[in-house]
């Protein structure tokens, strides 16, 4: 190794000046930045996956929580939604596409057409993320949680369909002091109260002898294990308290981790796509204004499309394991 | 935006580099986009947390000498934290944990990879300056916060945090687990995101400025080795530092905002706390998986630099040039698949255990190629032994010495005997701390003259180094037997173990190796004060190399050279080559600068 000569003629030694990838040092910039944000999400997948193998046994099912389709209340959708707003932010990638290929041709008004219509693709998405976020906390059906944590759905015994709190608890009527700031000296906020309380749901569960419990565990069908109905009034003796829909520490679907990361990580790809939407505005407007047109290139255009192509396939990573697998 | 009128600036630049811009004071020193100037800003401001950091040690180091005895300068730094001169435990935490983060983060990170990145890769691979300057200057205002954000959390009335550097939850994640756990571990959670942000940058400038502002001829085969360890550095930090933001974000969900990633079943005061399901083993994955590569982060600026002043010193070609650069990139992969060792006893399946240990084991060969390969190039050199090369050949012998514990420890089998042991804390400091620092010593004396433009002065640097390295064994050396006998590291006191009693001694000699070696840097601190203002003006080329550096003016111009960039038409290491006829390729001159042409039937040594 040490003493080889090199014949190479000065031709094949780098002339400098130019770049070697056929890459600004802008444009690899972008490129370095996308290694290190994937690395960041691929830490939060990897910390999701962690998390999920630890309670495989009892993950909720995703079919059964992502239902909803805007102007259609009460019917069963599964996925179809969030299938839909998956289609609108690759298609959004489709005309990034385009307004880059564009400014390739240096056609200015091609570029702010298609980079508008990507501005829409994503102010969409992010639209329909809220919308999700909406129903995920809201919530559908309602739940108990017991004494251990572990949630308790509640299912028609002779169709096996999922039950509402509000079709069968019954109203009892109870007294209760609101703790207020000036009754203590540590006040701590209360929380909201949920619709109905947990002697309402227990003495609606008393009344309705057709109502049984699941619980978090998963058969060997991949469906959550029904009880009969001696062993869920046995269950029920340890709930304490009513969940309707889903925060940061309870939520109604089942396991908490499983709102705590579809809380963060959907939140951290929203916040990505939200500020592509707003590199895209910038951009725009500056194509508009003709800044890239006198620069004589609108390379500007292809960076923010290599972070838009990203995001989008973040979220392609992000729908799998949270939604399909 | 103001990065595309950067991008335009940049590329004006090439053209006009004969005029100079009119500088304020404020675009000179403060907000300067100037590489050598933003070096130098590191520098200082790593050296200042690097005091900081190192009389922190000094100070637990008298309490694990003198457990519970009380100090005059306890009273006197530690205010109410040390009641009558005796420093209190949480306080004793607060001062580790500092300690490591300064020290891993803000001295061998920031102040020893950005110094040296930014003073030296635009002048060795022959560029006008960083890609962006613009987002060089936002990198190194962003460490600036974060250092005193850091430095702000000392101040606090319930302590800086105190979790360790390595802030393991629960300890980190509950505010009511100890008095740092407050608003301290809040301040040290935002000062490190900072941080992060400004890594990030900083590399990003790093990697693309190598790759795409080389000059003529300088082909990633002819760069200097210092140039391939910060490049490398810079893509390990692109590409683990996102993952410490990960655990870190999901951290302050946990302790802001009752998600439980990291938590469950939690009694505290015989309360039940809501935290389910989380787990603390997944934030070891998380953090390892930087912390890991954090330290090659931290060491191979120090193996580059090692590398140059070692060949220059020595007037002999690097011995395996490529074989150095190929020990870089396989210490850079293998470093992101071994974290596992720091888990071993963490409750991991054994299996895995094993698997980590095989990975663990390989660096030891990329690894040694770089210890012989040093060995190789002092080996019959004509030795010059300036304070820079002793910080190098220092280096040598540390990195060896600490390799070699670092084989027992990376074994999952001998590492349960010693985890969590002064052994442990011995193999650390001597491989990556111990040595990281000769490197920025070794670096500041060889370039001193490059960024001052004054020479420092010899002797007090050989001072210097021989007080160092003398106290740096006398603290570490025996540091492994104290490890080996069972005291567990991170502990106030081990007064309530007698086993440990006739340790005393030990830890009394450690501890004043320790206050020696630190009242010694203040030489250093003397040296390079004094030669910045009172120092002899440097020569162009003072230790007679070849690279590109000192090519250029000593005195700092905009733009580096005050012509065209200079071409380059040889490797960095043609030292004392000789013609056929046995006389030096250069007559009367044993170094071949890379600017100076394939003389006639001059065979190009290549690597």
């Amino acid at each position: 190794m040490e003493a080889t000569a090199n014949t190479a003629t000065d031709q094949k030694v780098w002339s400098g000046g130019n770049e070697p990838l056929r890459a600004s040092y802008g444009k690899m910039m972008m490129w370095f930045f996308i290694v290190s944000d994937a690395l960041t999400f691929s830490g939060f997948l990897a910390a999701y996956g962690f998390s999920r193998f630890k309670f495989i046994e009892t993950w909720p099912i995703a079919d059964e929580v992502f239902t909803h389709f805007p102007f259609l209340h009460g019917v069963d959708a599964p996925m179809y939604y969030v299938a839909l707003m998956t289609f609108i932010l690759i298609f959004s990638s489709v005309t990034m596409v385009f307004a880059v290929d564009a400014g390739h041709q240096g056609n200015k008004n091609k570029v702010a057409w298609y980079m508008l219509l990507t501005i829409i693709g994503g102010l969409v998405f992010v639209g329909s993320q809220a919308w999700e976020w909406k129903n995920f906390i809201k919530g559908e059906y309602g739940a108990v949680e017991l004494k251990s944590g572990r949630i308790l759905q509640f299912v028609d015994a002779s169709t096996n369909e999922r039950i509402a709190l509000s079709e069968f608890a019954v109203d009892v009527p109870s007294e209760r002091v609101a703790h207020e700031n000036k009754n203590g000296l540590w006040f701590e906020d209360e929380g909201s109260l949920t619709e109905h309380s947990l002697e309402s749901v227990l003495a609606g569960f008393e009344a309705n002898k057709n109502i049984v419990v699941r619980t978090e565990r998963l058969n060997e069908e991949g469906k959550k294990t029904v009880l009969s109905r001696e062993a869920s009034a046995e269950r029920l003796k340890q709930a304490v308290m009513v969940v309707e829909g889903a925060n940061l520490v309870h939520n109604e679907y089942g396991n908490r981790l499983f709102a705590d990361f579809f809380f963060f990580i959907t939140g951290f790809h929203g916040f990505h796509v939200f500020s592509g939407v707003v590199l895209n505005i910038i951009i725009f407007f500056n194509v508009i204004l003709g800044t890239y047109e006198r620069r004589g290139h609108y390379e500007m255009v292809e960076k923010v499309g290599l972070y838009w192509h990203f995001v989008d396939l973040v979220w392609v990573f992000v729908f799998t394991f949270f939604y399909l697998v | 935006m103001s990065a595309t009128a950067v991008n335009a600036h940049a590329e004006d630049h090439a053209h006009d580099h004969g005029h100079h811009h009119k500088e304020t004071f404020m675009t000179k020193y403060i907000f300067s986009q100037d590489h050598k100037m933003i070096s130098k800003q590191y520098l200082i401001t790593g050296l200042i947390m690097g005091a900081i950091g190192i009389a922190m040690s000094l100070l637990f180091r008298m309490q694990l000498a003198w457990p519970g005895e009380s100090f005059k300068v306890f009273e006197l730094l530690l205010g109410d934290w040390a009641p009558d001169g005796v420093m209190d435990p949480n306080i004793y935490l607060a001062l580790v944990t500092i300690h490591g983060t300064i020290m891993v983060f803000f001295v061998l990170t920031a102040g020893l990879s950005g110094t040296f990145s930014n003073l030296l890769i635009p002048l060795q691979i022959g560029a006008r300056d960083m890609a962006s300057g613009f987002l060089n200057m936002v990198s190194y205002w962003l460490f600036f916060l974060s250092s005193v954000i850091m430095v702000i959390s000392l101040f606090l009335e319930a302590g800086p945090a105190a979790a360790g550097w390595t802030i393991y939850p629960p300890l980190s994640a509950l505010p009511q687990a100890q008095p740092g756990s407050g608003m301290g571990m809040t301040l040290w959670l935002v000062s490190m995101a900072i941080f992060i942000a400004s890594s990030l940058l900083g590399s990003l400038n790093y990697i693309v400025t190598v790759l795409n502002l080389r000059t003529k001829g300088m082909s990633m085969t002819r760069l200097p080795l210092t140039i391939w360890a910060f490049f490398v550095t810079a893509i390990i930090g692109v590409v683990s530092f996102p993952v410490l933001l990960s655990a870190a974000l999901l951290l302050i969900m946990d302790r802001s905002f009752g998600t439980s990633f990291f938590l469950s079943d939690i009694f505290i005061q015989g309360e039940v706390l809501h935290y389910q399901g989380g787990s603390p083993v997944l934030f070891e994955h998380l953090f390892w998986f930087l912390g890991h590569p954090e330290v090659y982060i931290v060491l191979l600026p120090a193996l580059g630099i090692t590398s140059e002043v070692i060949a220059t010193n020595a007037r002999k070609p690097i011995f395996g040039y490529r074989a150095m650069v190929a020990s870089i990139l396989a210490i850079a992969f293998l470093s992101t698949i071994v974290w596992g060792h720091h888990m071993f006893v963490s409750g991991m399946n054994p299996f895995l255990g094993s698997v980590f240990t095989f990975t663990t084991l390989l660096i030891a060969i990329p690894s040694a190629v770089k210890a012989f390969n040093y060995i190789t190039t002092l080996w019959k050199g004509n030795l010059q032994m300036n304070p820079a090369m002793l910080f190098s050949i220092g280096l040598v012998s540390t990195f060896i010495t600490g390799g070699l514990t670092g084989i027992i420890l990376g074994d999952s089998a001998l590492d349960i005997n010693v985890h969590d042991t002064y052994f442990v804390v011995a193999h650390f400091h001597l491989v990556m701390g111990i040595s990281a620092l000769y490197g920025l010593f070794a670096g500041v004396y060889h370039w001193f003259p490059k960024m001052f433009g004054k020479m420092m002065n010899k002797n007090l640097g050989y001072a210097h180094f021989w007080i160092t390295a003398v106290c740096a064994y006398g603290v570490f050396f025996p540091m492994h037997f104290v490890g080996m006998a069972g005291v567990p590291r991170r502990y106030y006191t081990n007064t309530f173990f007698p086993m440990f009693d006739d340790l005393t001694d030990v830890q009394v000699v450690m501890t004043v190796f320790a206050i020696i070696a630190g009242f010694a840097q203040l030489l250093f601190v003397f040296n390079f004060v004094r030669s910045i203002f009172y120092g002899p003006k440097a020569p162009q080329n003072p230790w007679s190399s070849t690279t590109l550096e000192w090519t250029t003016p000593v005195e700092h111009i905009h733009g580096n050279w005050p012509g065209e960039i200079p071409h380059v038409h040889r490797w960095a290491y043609d030292y004392s080559k000789t013609r056929e006829d046995g006389e030096y390729v250069i007559p009367g001159q044993d170094f071949v600068p890379q600017t100076v042409p394939l003389q006639e039937n001059e065979e190009e040594l290549n690597h």
